[in-house]
């Protein structure tokens, strides 16, 4: 890791330099709602400083809703009818940039279950993300209950932390140091400014509750116990069965597989899908093991927090706090999580 | 002082408490407060400790209409699919029910999904629900740590702010324009009747969108779904959705495209949104209920601004006038079908309309 500082002119001056070799993102203000979303942009001044994380989180680059995997033609004759034509996207290498350290931690956990898919890592390879450290944590973030941390670096190239007057940049990985070399102007941090960033990441985390070995527990617990558990009714009574929930979490990557077709022309295309839809389930001879609502209140959450940790180590959940922000009906997966940890 | 809202909440809980403990209901559907500020939970209460839970403020947004259906069959003996129904009355359900929710439960009546006599209501008139979005909005990314309520202001606290909002102006665009706060129908009546509320025009949104040309009304309609992200929050926090299979869920025959595909999601919307014409009540619940802030209720709006100009007829308002779209009469004026001649008594206040009557 090499540890770099810089002005704020300076990192409008990287985001210029890159946006001549990458397509560069960062979270605008969308609308009046006070909503902050993903969008090109061109320079800092774009770049909404709002505490918390953006409306969607950035699965968006890494799980297009929707992503073309194949096409084909079944027009006889033409020398490749009815062959499927991978399209892996190879566009332009891109900058995130002001990613959250939660966001940032949903690529890496993910990526535990797209290991093998080549559309994933592609996308994944294209990508540089570069994260902003959270001096404020909203009322609905939980990274420290989950793994996380406000100033935490998984995932990221380069984490920046905005100091009295000036960044430090960490840059992290060898991607984070050629973009921070062709972003240019920056000097080698002090000892001095890396003192004073680890004393904020000490407060920052201290001012936050934390829940240390939280996957390790729910590993130990016994997976029956926590499935036949008695609170999924009532938590099943008040869900509505949407959709909000699972779209807007960065580690909710289920999707679907279609074609589509017109006059002969197609393309196979992947889907976001959400484990709270009746169809995601049903089987073709029209029977469906998760038909009722509280089996799929139930999977979302035993998915995340039992059956992903079991499988992969990790809690699939970044303590972003989007669901229970975006909820209708208030269903704050803190609760769940304390229960679950609760059960005997 | 109380406020109102407290006051509320409080017969609520006794009235609630009351019905259980008698065995009167066997479940009673309401709210419980939040996690976060300006949120409740939608809530079945079984016990008199589960009721004195319960509460009631300007949040209360989603439509418990919604959820009547299912706990009243939660409440039944379980039975096979084969199975007859039991002997004797079957338990009831308490619920609390506004103007508009009250008339959805007519609509449910009108069309058999519940029955009169298995709910008890208790009736609200509301004072219109608060927008949380609005509030969000005004406070321009600070985030609210504490809301208090109090009749006529929100006073919104966070880090290092304190804030009153006059209500009104964060009431949802719904309730601002609503002319039927009391229930319509109810067992028991929790404060006061308001009556019906002068409301200069309650169609001026619509009206608004009306006046536009039909290219920039079409832009407009995109620009509103276009960061849809197909939750379907909307439908299924409606008391009109309830199809066992939504079209858009349909794989044999596929009707729409899956995914965010600007025309998908175009024809998910209009179709929506058609499905409520006529049965619509302007509850609003698909709008609070939607993560990403569109305004879809202003399509119903418009339905239901259609269906009172060419049927006179308003959802719910009457469990023994039949729902318009749902019956038909021998005599019923036709004059929209397009027969090659010109419409004799034309009811085009509209361009488009019109122009294609006189086209054909
Ligand atoms: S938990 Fe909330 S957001 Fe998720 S499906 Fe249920 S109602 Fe929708
Ligand atoms: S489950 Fe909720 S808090 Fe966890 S990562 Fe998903 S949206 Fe964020
Ligand atoms: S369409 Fe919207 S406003 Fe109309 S009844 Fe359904 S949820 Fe309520
Ligand atoms: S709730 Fe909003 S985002 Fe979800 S499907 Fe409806 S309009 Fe689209």
């Amino acid at each position: 890791m090499k540890v770099y500082k810089i002005s704020r002119e300076g990192l409008d001056k990287w985001i210029k330099h890159w946006t001549e070799s990458y397509d560069v993102f960062g979270p605008v203000e969308k609308n009046e709602n006070g909503m902050t979303d993903w969008a090109e942009v061109k320079g800092l001044d774009e770049i909404s400083t709002a505490p918390g994380t953006t409306k969607q989180p950035i699965k968006t680059f890494y799980l297009p809703q929707p992503e073309t995997l194949f096409t084909f033609t079944s027009r006889g004759g033409e020398p490749d009818s009815d062959v499927l034509k991978e399209t892996l996207d190879e566009g332009r290498p891109r900058v995130l940039f002001g990613v959250r350290p939660c966001d940032a931690r949903s690529v890496t956990l993910n990526g535990l279950a797209y290991e093998e898919d080549p559309y994933y890592m592609a996308n994944v390879e294209r990508t540089l993300l570069v994260g902003v450290s959270c001096r404020e944590q909203c009322g609905t973030c939980f990274c420290r209950w989950v793994g996380g941390s406000p100033f935490g670096t998984e995932g990221l190239d380069i984490l920046l932390i905005e100091t009295e007057q000036n960044f430090v940049a960490e840059a992290l990985t060898d991607r984070g140091v050629s973009l921070v070399e062709a972003g240019g102007g920056a000097r080698e941090a002090s000892g001095e400014d890396l003192a004073m960033v680890e004393s904020m990441r000490q407060e920052a985390e201290q001012a936050m509750s934390a829940m240390p070995d939280t996957a390790e527990t729910l590993r130990s617990k016994d997976l029956m116990s926590m499935y036949n558990a008695d609170f999924w009714g009532g938590l099943s009574e008040s869900c509505i069965n949407c959709g909000a929930c699972t779209f807007l979490c960065p580690t909710c990557y289920c999707f679907d597989i279609q074609d589509e077709v017109v006059r002969k022309k197609g393309r196979r295309i992947r889907y976001w899908d959400s484990c709270m839809f009746p169809l995601f389930t049903q089987h073709a001879s029209g029977h469906n093991p998760r038909g009722q609502k509280v089996q799929r209140v139930r999977n979302r959450f035993m998915h995340k927090l039992k059956y992903f940790p079991d499988r992969f180590g990790p809690v699939s959940c970044v303590g972003c706090g989007r669901c229970i922000r975006e909820c209708p009906v208030n269903i704050d997966i803190r609760e769940v999580l304390r229960d679950l940890l609760g059960v005997e | 002082m109380e406020s109102s809202s407290s006051k509320i909440t409080d017969e609520i809980r006794a009235e609630a408490s009351r019905l259980l403990s008698s065995g009167e209901v066997a479940a009673f559907l309401g709210f419980v407060p939040g996690s976060l500020p300006m949120t409740v939970r939608p809530f079945v209460a079984r016990s008199s400790e589960d009721a004195a839970r319960l509460v009631w403020n300007s949040f209360c947004v989603m439509n418990l209409a919604n959820y009547l259906p299912e706990v009243l069959k939660s409440v039944e003996p379980p039975r096979g699919p084969g199975d007859p129904e039991p002997e004797g009355p079957l338990p009831r359900v308490g619920v609390l029910a506004t103007g508009c929710w009250s008339r959805n439960m007519v609509v449910q009546i009108q069309e058999n999904r519940i029955q009169r006599d298995r709910v008890v209501i208790l009736g609200i008139s509301s004072r219109g629900m608060v927008d949380r979005k609005k509030v969000l909005a005004r406070l321009g990314g600070r985030e609210a740590l504490k809301v208090e309520e109090q009749d006529h202001s929100l006073l919104v606290s966070g880090r290092a702010f304190n804030e009153e909002i006059p209500r009104w102006e964060v009431v949802r665009d719904n309730c601002r324009s609503c002319v039927h706060p009391d229930p319509v129908i109810w067992d028991i009546m929790i404060g006061e009747r308001a009556g019906d509320r002068q409301n200069a025009n309650r169609f001026a949104q619509v009206e608004e969108i009306e006046s536009l040309a039909p290219e920039e009304r079409w832009a407009w309609f995109q620009e509103e779904i276009s960061s849809c992200i197909r939750c379907y929050a909307c439908r299924n926090a409606c008391p009109l959705c309830y199809c066992p299979t939504c079209f858009v869920d349909d794989s044999r025959p596929q009707w729409v495209g899956k995914s965010i595909e600007p025309v998908d999601t175009a024809i998910f919307h209009i179709l929506r949104a058609y499905h409520c014409a006529g049965r619509c009540t302007d509850c609003g619940a698909c709008e609070s209920a939607c993560p990403m802030g569109i305004r879809m209720r202003l399509f119903t709006k418009k339905l239901e601004k259609d269906v009172l100009e060419m049927y006179g007829a308003e959802a719910g308002m009457d469990p023994e006038t039949p729902l318009p779209l749902s019956t038909f009469s021998p005599d019923d004026p036709q004059d929209f079908i397009v027969t090659g001649q010109e419409s004799p008594k034309s009811t085009g206040d509209e361009a488009g309309r019109s122009g294609e009557v006189s086209q054909s």
